[in-house]
């Protein structure tokens, strides 16, 4: 499976999150975009939280750490945190190099309906990210 | 995420417009992340910390660091001033000499640690250079005034803004940039500088550093910063050379066990606590906070400063609470990041004297560092962290 980045939500805070259909509801699954990871350089550590742990869009869900600074982890999502990637903190230089398809973190079983009218597509991330000097 | 303060255009902080360094322009083409630092708008990467931090171990880095003060003392009685004010002599600081000291208030808390240079230009003309830390220059500035009184002879110029400093720091540094100099730099020992000409430019070099490794310090008019930087970066093309931003600065001072002002060193601690003995010359010797120094000699410090490391990969950092294994407080991390040499978190703590072992060096019962209410196991080592294998 190839994730294409121009098809993804984003949030403010860099966070992209793919939304799919299941039996029981949407869920998505979240990562963090090629535009943070490069900003970020240097990656070091990641702390991920297990999964049945609840969260609400905007609240803190784990952290990445580069050389120089520790970056919270946001969920664009607000649900239950149904699958977790355990591998990705031991394989950061596969975040680096495929954000997208290895580089997922989490994924949520969405529980809020409207939670997701407030993020961006990837036309006006994009504006985000060169305001932000990319 | 938050991503860090990083940005490229020049904010404004306080309403103070930032300073730049004569080098900005060059750091904004090469498309550095700049961010304020002490005043100045400073790059602090240019692509990689951990690529500018390994360019500066096995080939050599580049540092703008027109951001330290440099304040210019001459006439007669300029060592006997700076002499007064600082922990270690300068009375007998050869011309050429260059020694990394200490400046305390009286109650010998640290107000700045600094090199003093005794320099000659081609002309005969001999002079004083104190290069203070860009945070602490005006307040340096400030303290050393009063003292000017009782040498009316000695007159102090901060020629900060009038010239660049440019460090070259890195194995290869010397071999490479030699052929720019007119005289044989490669012949100048650690800890001596020498005035000489660059392109027919005046020049300092100054062979010390803040990364462990051997290498030099510039001194140029700021008019030709950008071309003895080019230059510099052009003859080590090949060999790998690169510019590197204060992150990898700090990265490297800190594997070099080096201390950085505002973090191992403050107006709140003596040298002596910090580790700083060998900075401190009190035999015979009068000089602001000497008094307090020689108690602080004969009762020991209070605290000392360790190096610790981390098993995992959890970076520690800055402000992080030591504990004793009772979850007692015993101190504090006063730097600490992940050592892209020894491939592990590292960090340097002030801890209480009686938590160490004078005699091993080794905690008297093992330490936990919280690391923002995780506990980790630290390990207390001897600093440096990283010593250069020897040429």
């Amino acid at each position: 499976m190839t994730r294409d980045p121009s098809r993804l939500l984003y949030a403010k805070s860099h966070e992209w999150a793919d939304i799919s259909e299941d039996s029981e509801g949407k869920v998505a699954t979240i990562g963090i975009s090629s535009f943070a990871i490069e900003q970020l350089t240097d990656l070091v550590y990641m702390d991920l939280p297990t999964s049945g742990k609840k969260v609400q869009a905007g609240e803190e869900f784990g952290e990445v750490e580069s050389v120089k600074a520790v970056s919270p982890l946001y969920s664009p999502v607000s649900g239950e945190i149904i699958e977790v990637h355990s591998d990705l903190p031991e394989n950061l230089d596969g975040l680096k190099d495929d954000p997208y398809d290895f580089g997922w973190i989490i994924k949520v079983r969405i529980s809020g309906v409207g939670d997701i009218d407030g993020l961006m597509d990837h036309a006006a991330y994009q504006r985000q990210c060169s305001e932000e000097g990319g | 995420m938050h991503l860090a303060g990083y940005h490229r255009a020049l904010p404004i902080v306080n309403d103070t417009p930032l300073a730049v360094t004569p080098l900005h322009d060059w750091h904004l083409s090469a498309g550095a992340r700049m961010a304020p630092f002490a005043g100045f708008e400073m790059p602090i990467q240019y692509e990689s910390i951990v690529a500018e931090h390994q360019a500066c171990r096995h080939s050599a880095a580049l540092f703008d660091v027109s951001h330290m003060g440099r304040l210019r003392f001459e006439g007669e009685g300029a060592a006997h001033l700076l002499d007064h004010l600082l922990t270690r002599r300068v009375t007998d600081l050869p011309v050429g000499g260059v020694r990394y000291a200490l400046v305390c208030n009286a109650q010998a808390g640290v107000l700045d640690d600094v090199l003093v240079s005794h320099l000659e230009t081609p002309s005969g003309r001999r002079f004083h250079m104190l290069v203070v830390n860009a945070s602490n220059r005006a307040k340096i500035a400030r303290w050393i005034a009063p003292h000017l009184a009782d040498f009316p002879t000695v007159t102090m110029s901060d020629r900060t803004e009038l010239t660049a400093m440019i460090a070259v720091q890195g194995p290869q540094a010397i071999a490479v940039i030699a052929a720019l100099f007119k005289s044989k730099i490669e012949r100048l020992r650690r800890y001596r500088a020498v005035i000489t000409e660059q392109f027919g430019k005046p020049v300092i070099v100054s062979r010390t550093g803040y990364t462990g490794e051997d290498g030099v310090e510039l001194i140029v008019r700021a008019e030709e910063a950008r071309r003895v930087w080019e230059n510099v970066l052009l003859a080590g093309r090949r060999d790998g050379f690169r510019a590197a931003g204060l992150g990898a600065r700090d990265t490297l001072r800190l594997e070099a066990g080096m201390p950085l002002y505002g973090h191992e060193l403050s107006d709140q601690i003596d040298p002596i606590s910090a580790g700083l003995s060998f900075a401190c010359n009190l035999d015979g010797r009068s000089f602001v906070g000497d008094e307090v120094l020689r108690e602080i000699a004969v009762r020991g410090a209070a605290s000392v400063r360790v190096g610790l490391t981390f098993d995992g990969k959890r970076p520690v950092r800055e402000g992080c609470a030591i504990r004793d294994t009772n979850g007692r407080s015993i101190g504090w991390v006063t730097s600490g990041a992940p050592s892209p040499t020894l491939g592990r978190p590292i960090a340097m703590a002030m801890v209480d004297a009686s938590a160490i072992d004078s005699e091993t060096g080794q905690p008297v019962a093992p330490l936990e560092v919280d690391n923002r209410g995780t506990l980790q196991p630290a390990n207390v080592v001897p600093l440096p962290f990283y010593r250069p294998v020897p040429t």
